[in-house]
């Protein structure tokens, strides 16, 4: 295989964001048939390689060999015109018109005076859906498939193009077993055609059935290429999670007091399903598990933002029911939500504004808000969070994502919960900032604050927690404490492996 | 040096953008015509300009709430109508036909507020249709007849519409005094924190646990009681009104309100800021009409200077001027 010429080939690829060194030199080929696993942690840099092959994003350093000729991609349409393709986790279809219209959307084949060549359209669509094995034709709207088929038609239009390359971005997060089948059997007749496959995936067995190779990137650098017949996911998971210094495993857990909530049997739907757990005083609970996992669900369950079907929360032992966001402030809940831009901030406004949000009505002085009141707070959240803004008047969209969040916890942390739960305490800040949350979730809860920790990173979750809950596909798999989670044992709980079920 | 200054004034320029307009737009007007300035003239315009200033301070609130109201006008319409019509009628006269009346007209709000706030329904839709609906009801109301008051020297009503207090024509009292009581409500209670909230980011409002349908119901309320007050001194000032008093009116406040520098996304806007705009579009179409030009040449001039003002908004914004939908 390492005597043909490589299908794609990367060489030190370096690209920076204001205070990230998002891709540190990265290198790897693909061989034509082969299908190539990437893997790495979620900001292990693998979408920002992505977007760098898609030319979407333009490297600072670095080349792209396309059949070992050298190729710049200066945008989508460049990527496609050299043979690169993306299959895309979120779809990026038009709902409102026919498979055929979308899969030759910009080149429609044309007859006189430009009319649009409705047979061959739908008869070149139909040839191509034949491989495919799917249950729809050329006419049919998009809208009106499921998003499995939906991704079928993604898929439909990668092969209308003399491929050199396909990406496949974590394909099967949507799909039953019986579709990954056919997607499996799609991706082998690329394989045999000669194309060069990349496959993002955490699904470990999906990687163990299809892939030849994998390479792995661990905070923006290349760690490795291993062999998939002659490796096993201890070896991957190891090259995987490393270690950074300020990420160290968690030592002997505080002593945790009174039972602050628990949740018996709680479910929302197709969401989550019957989860139990419980967070005492002082302590971290940490939920891990895959995005769509059900993690964040709960944490809005919990917030009075989803309705459950079923189960039972207690709040300090007595029953509740939380209807709303108002509810759950009134009861002592806090949550950072996993967005800061779209949930968590009003962008327009200033620091102390959002800091102040929730209880503004209550920091009056006769009808008027107390403008004293709220520069206190803001003063105390600022010193206590080292929040760095020229002044209270800053608008909050001219700070870094560090500061940004750090002024969503001074918000919730002023309302003086009696249970906060955090997701993604640090998506999309730089290093330092990440330490300095870190340090604050492990001191709230020596300051007897019960705390609740969503994160898609695992050093985070192990850093960061007492317990750890392990989800998979909307089940509570295992529950873990700090002295006996393994990296091992957490992946396999969170890629629902039979038998690690508690 | 020469650079920091200008950096400085650039920001002035951004920040206060539409104070600076305004002020050149003066002055370029006194040069050409001192009349201009003629304190008649310029009271003038304040006191033409009231019932469009009155109507806009209500639909400063929806606007940065983030939604629309173009009801309005047909609602400035209906208000004249009945306040009329019961001050004619025995059974109320002008003592109870004005509480009647805003109550009636609250009613209206409530409705776009019920729709818009509680069913989720987009405010265009709901207010376009309103519009109509309104005008209908105000025919049906008015079997289609004008109202006037027969004996209009008997009545204390026209008070509200040509009266003065200390020199300064009551509209302008009315239209003051209820800016700066809306400009505190907007600017210094948790209610007007909430609706800079509401519109800047509506998923983060519900997140900081803001009832999100009873700001956006709230703020169609103060828009109809503006629009009350409005079809008040409308309908004393004139001691009568035609069915279609308010119409296209809806546009005029939207413009004034705009140019005052509230995005229509929600979110930013002030009431003094919507004065200013109110009077900037007062002293345009006053400028034209002094400069001999027909007064219909004022619809086609205030819309430039929208647009051009919409764009220079947010070309700051955007940092360019040029920038085609990509």
């Amino acid at each position: 295989m390492t005597d043909q010429k490589p299908a794609l080939r990367l060489e030190g690829i370096v690209k920076t964001f204001p205070g990230v060194r998002a891709l540190d030199g990265v290198s790897f080929a693909v061989q034509p048939g082969e299908v190539h696993a990437l893997m790495g942690e979620n900001g292990a840099g693998k979408s920002t390689l992505m977007k760098v092959l898609g030319g979407i994003y333009q490297p600072e350093e670095g080349r792209i060999f396309i059949d070992e000729r050298e190729t710049v991609m200066r945008g989508p349409l460049e990527a496609k015109a050299n043979g690169v393709m993306f299959i895309h986790q979120e779809l990026s279809l038009a709902e409102e018109i026919s498979v055929a219209e979308n899969i030759y959307l910009g080149e429609l084949p044309r007859k006189s005076f430009g009319r649009v060549d409705w047979d061959t359209l739908y008869s070149r669509t139909d040839a191509i859906l034949e491989k495919l094995k799917v249950s729809f034709n050329a006419r049919t709207r998009v809208g009106d498939l499921s998003i499995a088929n939906q991704q079928m038609v993604e898929i439909a239009r990668a092969l209308t193009v003399d491929a050199r390359a396909v990406i496949f971005d974590e394909p099967t997060a949507s799909l039953t077993d019986a579709e990954k089948s056919v997607l499996f059997d799609v991706i082998a007749d690329l394989k045999a055609q000669g194309v060069g496959i990349i496959y993002i995936s955490h699904r470990m067995e999906e990687i163990f059935r299809i892939t030849d190779r994998i390479s792995v990137l661990r905070d923006g650098a290349y760690r490795g290429t291993l062999e998939t017949a002659k490796t096993d996911e201890d070896e991957i998971t190891r090259m995987m999670i490393g270690r950074s210094l300020d990420l160290t495993r968690r030592q002997a857990p505080a002593t945790p007091g009174p039972v602050a909530l628990r949740v018996e049997g709680l479910s929302c739907g197709d969401l989550f399903q019957d989860a139990h757990f419980e967070v005492r005083e002082g302590e971290v609970l940490g939920f891990y598990g895959l995005v769509g996992a059900g993690r964040t669900e709960i944490a809005e369950t919990l917030f009075g933002l989803r309705k459950p079907t079923s189960g039972r929360i207690f709040l300090k032992g007595e029953e509740v029911t939380i209807t709303s966001p108002i509810d759950a402030i009134a009861r002592g809940i806090s949550l950072v939500p996993e967005s800061r831009k779209e949930q968590g901030l009003v962008l327009g406004m200033n620091c102390r504004d959002n800091i102040t949000l929730p209880q503004v009505g209550d920091l009056t002085a006769g009808p008027f808000v107390s403008d004293g009141a709220e520069i206190s707070i803001y003063d105390q959240y600022r010193d206590r969070l080292q929040i760095k803004s020229p002044s209270w008047r800053t608008t909050v969209g001219n700070l870094s994502g560090g500061n940004q969040q750090k002024i969503v916890i001074g918000k919730w942390l002023s309302m003086r919960p009696e249970v906060l739960i955090v997701d993604e305490p640090t998506r999309g800040i730089d290093v330092g900032s990440k330490s300095e949350i870190h340090n604050l979730l492990r001191e709230l809860a020596k300051q007897g604050y019960a705390v609740i920790v969503i994160s898609s990173e695992m050093p985070e979750v192990l850093h960061v927690s007492d317990r750890i809950v392990a989800m998979y596909h909307g089940r509570v798999m295992r529950e873990f404490t700090a002295e006996e989670v393994t990296e091992d044992s957490l992946i396999q709980a969170i890629s629902g492996i039979e038998g690690s079920a508690a | 040096m020469a650079d920091t200054a200008m950096k400085s004034i650039g920001g002035v320029l951004a920040r206060q953008g539409i104070l600076v307009a305004f002020i050149l737009f003066m002055v370029g007007f006194t040069l050409w015509n001192p009349r201009f300035i003629d304190p008649d003239n310029v009271f003038g315009v304040i006191r033409s300009s009231a019932i469009l200033g009155v109507m806009a301070l209500g639909v400063t609130f929806v606007v940065i709430g983030g939604n629309l109201d173009l009801s309005v006008g047909s609602m400035l319409s209906f208000s004249a109508i009945v306040v009329l019509d019961l001050h004619e009628n025995p059974a109320f006269g002008p003592a109870l036909a004005i509480p009647a009346m805003f109550a009636l007209t609250l009613c209206l709000g409530a409705i776009n507020g019920f729709l818009i706030g509680y069913l989720r329904l987009n405010s265009l839709i709901v207010t376009l249709g309103m519009l109509s609906a309104i005008h209908g009801l105000t025919l049906t109301w008015s079997g289609g007849q004008n109202m006037d008051i027969a004996n209009q020297n008997e009545t204390w009503f026209g008070v509200f519409g040509r009266g003065s207090a200390l020199g300064v024509p009551i509209p302008v009292l009315i239209f003051i005094g209820l800016a700066a009581i809306l400009g505190i409500l907007l600017g210094k209670t948790p209610f007007g924190r909430k609706v800079y909230a509401v519109g800047g980011n509506g998923t983060a409002a519900t997140f900081s646990g803001i009832p999100r349908a009873r700001v956006v119901f709230i703020t169609y309320l103060v828009s109809a009681f503006c629009v009350a007050t409005a079809g008040l001194i409308q309908a004393s000032r004139t001691m009568g009104a035609q069915n279609t008093v308010g119409q296209g009116l809806e546009l005029e406040v939207l413009a004034a309100v705009i140019l005052g520098g509230a995005s229509l996304l929600g979110g930013s806007g002030t009431i003094f800021k919507t004065v200013i705009g109110v009077l900037i579009l007062g002293f345009i179409q006053n400028g034209l009409l002094l400069a001999g030009l027909e007064f219909y040449v004022q619809f086609v001039v205030t819309w430039i200077i929208i647009i051009l003002a919409v764009w220079l908004d947010i070309a700051t914004k955007r940092g360019k001027l040029w920038s085609p939908i990509a």
